[in-house]
C-alpha cells in the first residue's frame, strides 16, 4: 500500500490477523451477507467509492482533531490532552475512513454502528471528532467543561448527540458494549459495536469479566480498540502494573486479535476493515500509540495525562499540529457539507 | 393490574419474596414487555432461571462476574429493553455500587436492580452474606427508586411497577419465607404506602419482613390497651410522605422498623421527613433495625430476636 492511497479494493488481507480469521474476500462476503438492508449495501458502495478515503485526507482530519483537542482543553483550563491526542488517528479512521456506519443528521438511526468511548476522560477527542463530523457546531467546543455546557468533563449521552452512552468510570465500557452487541444480535440487527479502551484501563478487573463474556457469547459484532500508549497517570503501565502481551492475552481468552501502528491511518484502516468484517468472534485491535502524539513536548510524558497547556504552550503545540492541517481555505469548508457526501448515507430513511 | 394467572389462594401461602421474581419476569414477557434478565451464577437461587426456561435468549448468565452483569444489562437497555439484574443483595448492590452509580443511574438507564437474599433473614450463611446496607446505598443515588415489598404479592406488584416505569429501580427481595400480608397484587403504586391497621397511639412504619412483625406487635399492644397504626412503607424512595405525616400527626409517636441498618434506611428517611415538620412528634422517634453492626449465622427467627427485630422487640421499644 502507498502512503497516500487507501484503495479498499486493493487492500490485501493481512494474514497476521489471527488463526481463525478469514481472508479478506471471505470476510467481505460474510459482511455482505450480514448486510441485509439496501441502505447498508448503498453505504458499503458509497464508502468504497468515496474519494475522501485516502490517507492524506485522514491524516488531515486527525490534525484537525488534534488542533481542536488542544484548543478546547486550553480554553477549559483542564482536561486530558495526552490520551486524547494518542487516539486522534484511531478516531479519524473510524469516523472519516468509512469504518463506522453513522449519520450525524440522524444520530439515533437504528441501523447505525455504535461507538463507545470507554476511556471517557479522552472526551475531547470524541467531541472534536463529532464536531468535525457535523453532530454539533464546532464553536461549541469552546464550552468544554463549563457550566451549562453539553460538553461535560466526561461524555454524557443525554446532553450531546453522537454520545452513545455516558462513561467516565474506567473499566465499564466493554461490558456495556458487549451487552449492546448481545442485544443487537438477538434482534437480528447487523450493526456493530466499536469500543475504545485505554491500555491502563485493562488493569480494571471488570474488563476481563467482559472479555470472558464476549468470547463465551461469540460476539462477532464487537470490536475493541486498545489505545496502547503505555502510560497511565502515575507512570508507565510497566512501572505500575504490567499488561504484558495484550494481543496474546486476548487470543488466549478466545478473541481474534491484531496489533497495529495506531498513528498510521493506512494501517489502522486495514486493521479496522478486517476487524469489522470478521464476525466469528469478538475482535481486539491493539493500536500502538504515543501519549500526547503530535506535540513534541507532550509525547510520552505522563505529566500531560490530565493537565491543560498554558496559552503559550498551546500556541507552541498548535504550530506543530497545524502543519498537517492543510490550507486555510480547505479548513473553512463546512464539515457538515462534507460529511453528507462522505459518510454513510441512509437513502430515503430520513 | 393483572393477577398474573395466580389464584387468590396462592397469595395466602407463606412464600419467599424471591419466589415472585422469576414468575413475574415470565408473566411480563408473556404480556409483551421487551424484558431481559442478567444474572451472575445465581439464577436458580434468585429464580430468574424461570425466564431462561421461557426464552433462553432473554436470560443472560454472565457467571460469577457481577460488575459485568450490570454493564451488560446497561448495554442491553440501550436497545430500548427493560433489563433486570440479579445476584444476592450483598453482591448485586455493594460490590457493583460504582457500576450502578456511574453506568445505570448517571445515564438514567432502564435497568432494574433486583437482587435477592437481602437482610439478616438470609440466616445461616452469616454476616458476609447478610446485606443490611443496600437500602442506604441505593436510596442515595439520583434517578434511583427503591421498593421494599413485604410479601410475595407485594413483590409481584413491586416488580411490575419497576418493569413498567422507565429508569432505574431497586427492588429488595429476601430468601426466607414471608407471611402473606396482601390478598392481591392490585392497588400498589410508586410513592404509595398502605395503612394495614388503623390506630391512634403510635405509628409503626415498617418495610419488608418487618411489616409482619409490626402487625404482630400491634396485636400485642392492643392487648395492653395501646392502639398502633401499622404502615407498610413499601415505596422507600419516593417516600409516601403524606400518608406518614397524616398518621404521625394523629398519633404523635413514630416507630420505624426495618431489616436493615438504622443508618441510611427507612428510619433515617422518616427521621428526616419528621425533622422537616416540627411539632408533630410528641415523643422521640424510635428506629428499629440493625444497630450499626454486621449479621451472624443463625436461624431466621433466632436472628430476629437476637438483633431486636421481632415483634417482642417492637413492643418493648414502643412501651419504652
Amino acid at each position: 500500500m502507498t502512503a497516500d492511497g487507501l484503495d479498499l479494493d486493493e487492500r490485501d488481507a493481512p494474514s497476521v490477523i489471527g488463526e481463525k480469521c478469514a481472508t479478506d474476500s471471505d470476510a467481505a462476503t460474510t459482511a455482505a451477507a450480514a448486510a441485509s438492508s439496501p441502505a447498508l449495501d448503498a453505504a458499503a458502495t458509497a464508502a468504497a467509492s468515496s474519494p475522501a478515503l485516502d490517507a492524506a485526507t485522514l491524516r488531515q482530519r486527525a490534525a484537525w482533531i488534534r488542533r481542536d483537542i488542544l484548543d478546547m482543553i486550553t480554553r477549559a483550563k483542564s482536561g486530558h490532552p495526552g490520551g486524547s491526542l494518542s487516539a486522534a488517528d484511531i478516531m479519524a479512521t473510524l469516523y472519516f475512513g468509512g469504518i463506522l456506519r453513522h449519520n450525524p443528521e440522524n444520530p439515533a438511526l437504528p441501523e447505525r454502528d455504535r461507538f463507545i468511548l470507554s476511556k471517557g476522560h479522552a472526551a475531547p477527542v470524541l467531541y472534536a471528532t463529532l464536531a468535525e463530523a457535523g453532530y454539533f457546531p464546532r464553536e461549541e467546543l469552546a464550552t468544554l467543561r463549563k457550566l451549562g455546557s453539553r460538553l461535560q468533563g466526561h461524555p454524557d449521552m443525554h446532553k450531546l448527540p453522537g454520545v452513545e452512552v455516558s462513561t467516565g468510570s474506567l473499566g465499564q465500557g466493554l461490558s456495556i458494549a458487549a451487552g449492546l452487541a448481545y442485544a443487537l444480535r438477538n434482534r437480528g440487527e447487523s450493526a456493530q459495536v466499536f469500543v475504545l479502551l485505554g491500555d491502563g484501563e485493562l488493569q480494571e478487573g471488570q474488563i476481563w469479566e467482559a472479555i470472558l463474556f464476549a468470547a463465551h457469547q461469540g460476539l462477532g459484532n464487537l470490536v475493541a480498540i486498545i489505545d496502547n500508549n503505555g502510560l497511565q497517570i502515575d507512570g508507565s503501565t510497566d512501572e505500575i502494573s504490567s499488561l504484558g502481551a495484550i494481543e496474546a492475552k486476548f487470543r488466549a481468552f478466545g478473541w481474534a486479535s491484531h496489533t497495529t501502528d495506531g498513528h498510521d491511518v493506512a494501517a489502522l484502516h486495514t486493521a479496522l476493515t478486517q476487524a469489522k468484517h470478521y464476525t466469528d468472534a469478538p475482535f481486539a485491535l491493539i493500536a500502538h500509540t504515543v501519549k500526547g502524539k503530535g506535540v513534541s513536548f507532550m509525547e510520552n510524558q505522563c505529566g500531560w495525562h490530565g493537565k491543560a497547556p498554558s496559552a503559550e504552550q498551546c500556541a507552541a503545540a498548535l504550530v506543530e499540529v497545524e502543519q498537517f492541517c492543510g490550507p486555510q481555505e480547505e479548513q473553512k469548508e463546512q464539515p457538515q457539507q462534507e460529511s453528507k457526501e462522505r459518510l454513510w448515507q441512509t437513502g430515503g430513511a430520513r | 393490574m393483572a393477577n398474573g394467572g395466580r389464584t387468590m389462594s396462592d397469595l395466602k401461602l407463606r412464600k419467599a419474596t424471591r419466589a415472585a421474581y422469576g414468575e413475574t419476569l415470565v408473566e411480563l414477557l408473556n404480556e409483551g414487555v421487551d424484558i431481559y434478565a442478567v444474572d451472575a451464577d445465581l439464577a436458580g437461587a434468585t429464580t430468574s432461571a424461570k425466564l431462561k426456561a421461557a426464552d433462553a435468549t432473554r436470560h443472560v448468565n454472565v457467571g460469577i462476574a457481577e460488575q459485568n452483569m450490570i454493564g451488560v444489562a446497561a448495554g442491553i437497555s440501550l436497545m430500548g429493553a427493560t433489563v433486570f439484574t440479579g445476584s444476592f443483595a450483598v453482591f448485586g448492590t455493594g460490590r457493583v455500587y460504582d457500576q450502578i452509580r456511574n453506568t445505570v443511574c448517571y445515564a438514567n438507564l432502564n435497568v432494574k436492580i433486583a437482587p435477592t437474599h437481602a437482610g439478616i433473614s438470609v440466616g445461616a450463611d452469616g454476616g458476609s452474606h447478610q446485606m443490611v446496607e443496600d437500602i442506604a446505598l441505593m436510596r442515595v443515588l439520583p434517578n434511583m427508586r427503591v421498593l421494599v415489598p413485604a410479601d410475595y404479592a407485594s413483590t409481584k406488584a413491586a416488580l411490575r411497577i419497576a418493569a413498567l416505569t422507565p429508569g432505574p429501580f431497586y427492588v429488595r427481595m429476601g430468601r426466607a419465607e414471608a407471611e402473606p400480608i396482601y390478598p392481591s397484587i392490585e392497588g400498589f403504586a410508586l410513592e404509595t404506602t398502605h395503612v394495614l391497621r388503623a390506630g391512634d397511639d403510635v405509628s409503626i412504619i415498617a418495610c419488608g419482613m418487618e411489616v409482619h412483625q409490626a402487625l404482630l406487635a400491634a396485636e400485642r399492644l392492643a392487648e395492653q390497651g395501646l392502639s398502633a397504626e401499622v404502615i407498610d412503607a413499601f415505596s422507600i424512595k419516593p417516600l409516601d410522605e403524606r400518608t406518614i405525616l397524616d398518621s404521625v400527626r394523629k398519633t404523635g409517636f413514630a416507630v420505624t422498623a426495618e431489616e436493615h441498618s438504622v443508618i441510611g434506611g427507612l428510619g433515617e428517611a422518616v427521621a428526616a421527613l419528621l425533622a422537616e415538620h416540627p411539632g408533630i412528634l410528641r415523643k422521640p422517634l424510635r428506629r428499629i433495625g440493625v444497630q450499626d453492626r454486621f449479621g451472624t449465622s443463625g436461624a431466621f427467627d433466632e436472628l430476629f430476636a437476637a438483633y431486636g427485630l421481632d415483634a417482642t422487640a417492637i413492643v418493648s421499644r414502643v412501651l419504652q
